[in-house]
């Protein structure tokens, strides 16, 4: 007896549940070749607002973690990653039209940008901030801090590889993110929402949007909750507008990449701000 | 009580002598190592303590900043640039000898132009100064260690645009950093502050340093705009107001030009019951009194706990009652003039909005000089979160006092503004202290103290209060690169004006 298929329903990823786009709307994605392979959820302005919303909840408790602590959580969405390897090669060669070996190199890939990040979240601290000598008697010392709600733009292109090589540098230093994922390649977001869901990642720190970036994206810049906008994968996009919408809340803006971009401790930087705390020392 | 008090506080007049001025009758643009004449409408400046004229002063048009962008430009690509960060450093090294030098001038002139106390120009202001030329001289030729990798490349010709309120210093705080980085600069000073820019291009044409490598360009806003906006312009420093600083985020969008703003601030000066209370008092006057409040950083927020409220308050205007305000130029003046008759008019607008939404306003009673722009120290109390005087940056001698039960509270109460400069906390609890300082979304935190400042610190904001840091290592990060050539992403698009 055959065992007929039974295949999964493709939704979004909004404070830790799964919910359906509340517009209803959905988009076919295909094979290369122009074969059927699901109907991904369409977000609407209203689910980028309840994703903002999950992600501002979600940030002080991501925030407020220990370093350790995050970098532990990190790090096991690399060990996840590692034991469905396999469903995210079938679903990257079918979706993306790349060859099996082509999508087992991504998806490597994608596992070990995870553990490299992991690993930055107790050090970059100790890398980006500093004691400052101060001409008087004063402990001053500056360290870097989360930004807050970022929202990103995914890379068009890997649909894997770059959608984590834009959230996990977001991620490390606290901060809570609203995501677009490519919108050529939404299944492989949503697994790995789903691989997300079942790990450590409290509810809220990671959002997944699929559907139209240039629908979405100009709700998330214009947002007055959202405190920074990565714009990797909006290079087809009229970024320039995201940016000058960006302009009215004084967000910090990260202009597109082409292509992937690569793991790099600026991307972490980036979604940081310094903080200069100084208090007097006694004169004994 | 009161009347022992005035006697103690009578004290004769001590003013510092303006005979150590040099001052001339007309200052030019400073384009190229020179003063030149400007296209603009020349103005005049003026004591904002008199209302009288100090010096005639020109103003760039476009075809100013045009030549003063094409001066830094050639200056970048032939002298700055290519100079080895040893010698850059030398001439940073002068610049801050000469500053220590001429101090006392320095220090009269700003006070004359800008209406502050002379013994915060002559003890905070010009002091800072050379300290800035010092400290980020030493920077020019250890780039390599500023945490950018190895080869950091400066960004090229830096158009900077600077406020009112620390004229000297705000230029210090930008034009260091950015030549230490190996840039070239032309700088706007605010139009009712210029002189103190232009006693500072005599010092660079002292300093002999390489003509267009610095250039000074006084002119209205419209200056300012056409600078940024320029397209042979690599990067932009802009501090003022949170507004202008929209309207450059929006113009230099897409042109590839870096950017950094220092811009508005509602700092909360948080005050808990186990604080030692004499040097709170201090800090708290020190906090939105220091030059009239006209400080972004300004501790416009006095949130005090509940069951302290009444003694904090009665303390402090009991203090606010010794400060004298008065002539900038007398060595004994705590409270000088407020910068512009435009700005008093701000300030009167907002406080009498406050008695209109239903605080209670106190002001200290002193005397008000017939001429110039003045405003006693005030407090409101009864101050709600929703209220204008919570909310909106007054940048004046007005202290908006609310009050709170728990910690938990005083943070949600500071962190409730779209601002993020700095903040206060008053506590003799080092772990109450740290756990607050954490929780607060601002860039400076000063705790047990406020409104310090330092060359080596990084000062600067988070959300609306702008981004980037000025001061320290980080300063540097702001006029350096580690891309490879050309990796800055341009729009081919016309910038949105």
């Amino acid at each position: 007896m055959t065992h007929l298929a039974v295949p999964k329903t493709y939704k979004l990823y909004i404070g830790g549940a799964f919910p359906r786009s509340e517009s209803g709307r959905v988009y076919e994605v295909t094979t290369a070749k122009g074969e059927f392979l699901a109907n991904a959820a369409k977000a609407s302005r209203k689910d980028a607002r309840d994703a903002v919303v999950a992600a501002r909840g979600a940030l002080g408790g991501w925030s407020g973690a220990t370093a350790y602590n995050r970098g532990q959580v990190l790090y096991r969405i690399a060990e996840l990653l590692e034991g469905r390897s396999a469903q995210f090669v079938e679903e990257l060669r079918l979706a993306d039209g790349i060859t099996a070996a082509a999508a087992v190199k991504q998806v490597e890939a994608a596992i070990d940008t995870w553990v490299w990040y992991a690993g930055w979240a107790d050090k970059y601290v100790q890398v980006a901030g500093n004691a400052n000598a101060v001409s008087g008697p004063y402990f001053n010392i500056s360290t870097p801090e989360p930004t807050g709600v970022v929202a990103v733009i995914a890379p068009e292109g890997e649909g894997l590889l770059g959608l984590v090589s834009v959230i996990a540098p977001v991620l490390v230093s606290g901060n809570t993110v609203v995501v677009v994922a490519s919108e050529k390649s939404p299944l492989s977001a949503i697994t790995l929402a789903e691989v997300l869901a079942t790990s450590d990642v409290p509810a809220g720190v990671v959002n997944v949007l699929t559907g139209s970036a240039a629908e979405i994206a100009p709700w998330l810049a214009g947002h007055a909750d959202v405190n920074a906008l990565d714009l990797a994968g909006a290079e087809t996009l009229d970024w320039v507008d995201l940016q000058v919408t960006a302009a009215d809340t004084l967000k910090r803006v990260l202009p597109p990449e082409h292509g992937v971009p690569q793991p790099s401790l600026a991307r972490i930087t980036f979604f940081t701000e310094t903080k200069t705390v100084w208090h007097p020392k006694a004169l004994i | 009580m009161a009347a022992s008090k005035q006697r103690f506080l009578d004290y004769a007049p001590a003013p510092e002598s303006t005979s150590i001025l040099n001052l001339r009758e007309h200052y030019g643009l400073f384009i190229n190592g020179e003063f030149v004449d400007g296209g603009g409408t020349p103005f005049a400046t003026i004591s904002p303590a008199t209302e009288k004229t100090i010096a005639q002063i020109a103003a760039a048009d476009a075809n100013d900043v045009d030549r003063a962008v094409a001066a830094a430009r050639k200056a970048y690509d032939r002298t700055w640039s290519t100079m080895s960060g040893a010698d850059r450093g030398k001439y940073l090294f002068r610049i801050a000898r000469l500053v220590q030098e001429r101090a006392r001038e320095l220090a009269v002139a700003e006070s004359l132009d800008n209406g502050k106390p002379i013994k915060e120009s002559r003890d905070v202001d010009v002091p800072l100064v050379a300290a800035w030329f010092f400290y980020y001289a030493g920077w020019a030729d250890k780039l390599d260690h500023a945490g950018l990798g190895a080869n950091p490349r400066s960004l090229g010709v830096a158009a900077q645009v600077i406020p009112w309120n620390f004229p000297l210093l705000m230029l210090a705080w930008k034009i260091a950093p950015a030549l230490a980085a190996g840039n070239t600069v032309v700088l706007k000073p605010a139009d009712t502050t210029p002189l103190s820019a232009l006693i500072f291009a005599e010092i660079l044409q002292q300093a002999d340093l390489p003509p267009g490598v610095v250039n000074i360009l006084a002119g209205p806003g419209d200056t300012g705009a056409t600078l940024v906006n320029h397209p042979d312009v690599d990067k932009v420093a802009f501090t003022g107001s949170t507004p202008v600083g929209r309207l450059i985020a929006k113009s230099t969008a897409g042109s590839g030009k870096s950017l950094t703003l220092e811009l508005g601030g509602k700092a909360a000066n948080i005050v808990f019951d186990d604080a030692a209370l004499d040097q709170a008092i201090e800090g708290i006057v020190n906090g939105i009194f220091f030059n009239q409040g006209h400080v972004c950083c300004a501790g416009s927020r006095l949130l005090v706990q509940e069951n302290i409220e009444e003694e904090v308050v009665e303390r402090l205007k009991d203090r606010l009652t010794t400060l004298r305000l008065g002539d900038p130029l007398d060595k004994n003046t705590d409270i000088g003039a407020i910068n512009s008759r435009a700005q008093l008019d701000r300030i009167r607008t907002l406080s009498d909005a406050g008695e209109a939404e239903g605080a209670t306003r106190w002001s200290a009673p002193c005397e008000i000089p017939a001429k110039g722009f003045w405003f006693a120290p005030t407090i409101f109390t009864g101050v709600e979160t929703s209220h204008r005087i919570a909310r909106e940056e007054i940048f004046g001698p007005v202290l908006s006092v609310m009050t709170f039960r728990t910690p938990a509270e005083a943070i949600a109460k500071a962190n409730n503004t779209p601002f993020g400069l700095s903040a206060g906390i008053w506590s003799d609890k080092g772990s109450k202290i740290l756990a607050v300082a954490d929780k607060l979304r601002a860039g400076v935190i000063w705790a047990n103290t406020f409104n310090r400042f330092d060359p080596a610190s990084p000062f600067g904001g988070y959300k609306e209060s702008g981004y980037g840091r000025e001061g320290g290592r980080h300063g540097l990060a702001a006029y350096l690169t580690s891309a490879p050539v050309g990796a800055a992403r341009t729009s081919t698009r016309k910038a949105v004006r």
